[in-house]
């Protein structure tokens, strides 16, 4: 019963987070969109007009394919590791598991998520993919990140209640995410010894296994979606340890 | 005769004889509330947590400084009966309702309560000036702990109640306080809990409407529900609660009946 109500409370969150972003811009959902296609604009002229790689076709929505993770990475874990403080009048004054909060902000996040991938797909049979077989995988793949990065902010919105440095750490990680993910090279010109450590990062793992079913139509191999499994859950139920452990003290540090 | 202790265990002693005098001695089982030994205290400037202030302290080994705000802290509170917490500000009032919700942990002692509750604690905490009348009564009840089918079989007595009906569409920061303080108890009360805590808060709406909320809550305290009063003025306290704990500097400084601990409360010797 008290699920119910959690899953309740956990969407009336969700819709209070995505109202408020949406009533105070005036252009509202299109900035979802404007972003995506800017960066993958700029991204093109570089990588087509300056540093040439003439290894990929349709260098556009190859970017895209991973700018749309990567997108998402980059909201959602800033919102998230923000989320407890941005809550701090409520965690002060209700009696509510306060694990609710990082969740319902990187869920939020997801409706963003879920447009850039609208987008993608649109564009993607715009220029002549076809859909195959292999997109079945896409929801489980993309939903990984989802849960990736729900132990990511359970992790960082608590430690950002002790040391505020943390959501600067956490910002800082996005730069860095932009060149550990193959946005704009592919996972093939990675040298070999260095792949199995790359492609630990989940957003790396979901970046290539996307393009991959997206743009080569071919089938990820089940060890890259294994170990992107293993990883996002493993980070989900550390990030529930490491919440379960900071909570108590959550009130009297706000 | 006003007697006053300074220390918890002999206002336990106040509180014990006053129940053997009076009332017929409560049922242990019916115990809503028990405070045992409770002390709390914080970390001063425990908020301005950069990387940079811990290092430092650790570097040059600066004592934690602590302050406390409550000390030693036992009293029980059985079903039914409702609790005045009076004493100046800063004499720990607002900790013991923290302590008593859950929202923060004791340092030493225990806090037990039995039953749900909800808080009707600053002003619409929760409520976001963007969304409307509607939007944060949904948002807050969920957070209160209703369920979907409760908010939305309540939701049109609880906006009744409210008695703003034709604002409940436009955004919150279009609402007066008053008018916000009104939904927000209209939730809280619709909530149902078995203990209602009440910080503060009922002197902000009008004559009539705090009349109305006086009246419901005492409604359901002959439904038998538990109340806990937070004030520092007396006038509604007098009228609602049956007992009363003062407190002074994080201690108890006198507990028992209402009236006799109001009394001394307002003989208090005044600062110069």
């Amino acid at each position: 019963m008290w699920d119910n109500n959690l899953i309740f409370l956990l969407q009336n969150l969700v819709l209070k987070d995505f109202r408020i972003r949406y009533r105070n811009m005036s252009l509202g959902v299109t900035w979802s969109v404007a972003n995506p296609l800017l960066m993958m604009g700029i991204l093109t002229f570089v990588f087509t007009r300056i540093f040439a790689n003439p290894t990929v076709k349709h260098f556009a929505l190859f970017a895209l394919c991973a700018l749309v993770p990567f997108n998402f990475y980059s909201l959602a874990s800033n919102a998230g590791s923000t989320s407890l403080l941005d809550n701090q009048t409520l965690i002060k004054r209700v009696q509510c598991p306060r694990a609710v909060f990082p969740i319902a902000s990187v869920l939020s996040s997801s409706l963003h998520f879920l447009i850039q991938i609208a987008l993608l797909i649109f564009l993607l049979l715009v220029f002549g993919h076809k859909v195959n077989r292999y997109w079945l995988l896409l929801p489980p793949i993309w939903g990984m990140e989802v849960v990736f990065l729900c132990g990511m902010s359970l992790m960082t919105a608590a430690l950002d209640i002790y040391y505020r440095d943390v959501r600067y750490l956490v910002e800082a990680s996005g730069l860095v995410m932009f060149w550990m993910v193959p946005v704009f090279y592919s996972a093939a010109m990675i040298p070999k010894r260095y792949q199995e450590f790359y492609m630990l990062n989940p957003i790396a793992a979901v970046a290539v296994a996307g393009r991959q079913v997206l743009m080569d139509a071919t089938r990820p191999s089940a060890s890259l979606l294994v170990q992107l499994s293993v990883v996002s859950i493993a980070v989900l139920a550390l990030g529930f340890m490491v919440f379960r452990w900071l909570e108590r003290d959550f009130a009297d540090y706000l | 005769m006003a007697i006053q202790h300074s220390t918890g265990e002999a206002a336990i002693e106040v509180d014990n004889r006053e129940r053997e005098n009076g009332r017929a001695t409560p049922n242990p089982a019916d115990c809503v509330i028990s405070f045992t030994g409770v002390s709390k205290s914080y970390i001063r400037n425990a908020s301005r947590s950069l990387l940079r202030h811990r290092l430092t302290a650790w570097i040059t080994r600066a004592p934690i400084e602590r302050f406390s705000a409550l000390r030693d802290v036992s009293f029980e509170l059985y079903s039914g009966e409702s609790l005045a917490v009076i004493g100046l500000n800063g004499a720990g009032k607002s900790t013991l309702l923290r302590l008593a919700t859950g929202i923060s942990a004791p340092d030493c002692g225990q806090v037990k309560v039995r039953g749900t509750m909800a808080a009707l604690m600053e002003l619409g905490a929760g409520f976001h000036p963007d969304l409307t009348g509607a939007e944060n009564l949904v948002l807050n009840a969920s957070l209160l702990g209703l369920s979907r089918s409760k908010t939305y079989e309540e939701f049109d007595s609880i906006v009744e109640f409210s008695g703003i009906r034709q604002f409940i569409d436009e955004p919150l920061r279009t609402y007066s306080s008053g008018m916000v303080l009104r939904l927000a108890f209209a939730v809280a009360v619709r909530v149902n809990p078995d203990i209602l805590f009440v910080d503060e808060v009922l002197s902000v709406g009008d004559q009539g409407f705090q009349a109305k909320c006086v009246d419901e809550i005492k409604r359901l305290k002959n439904q038998g529900k538990t109340l806990v009063c937070v004030s520092h003025s007396s006038g509604i306290l007098r009228d609602l609660c049956d007992r009363a704990l003062w407190l002074e500097h994080g201690e108890v400084k006198m507990s028992g009946s209402m009236s006799e601990v109001l009394d001394s409360y307002e003989r208090r010797p005044q600062p110069a």
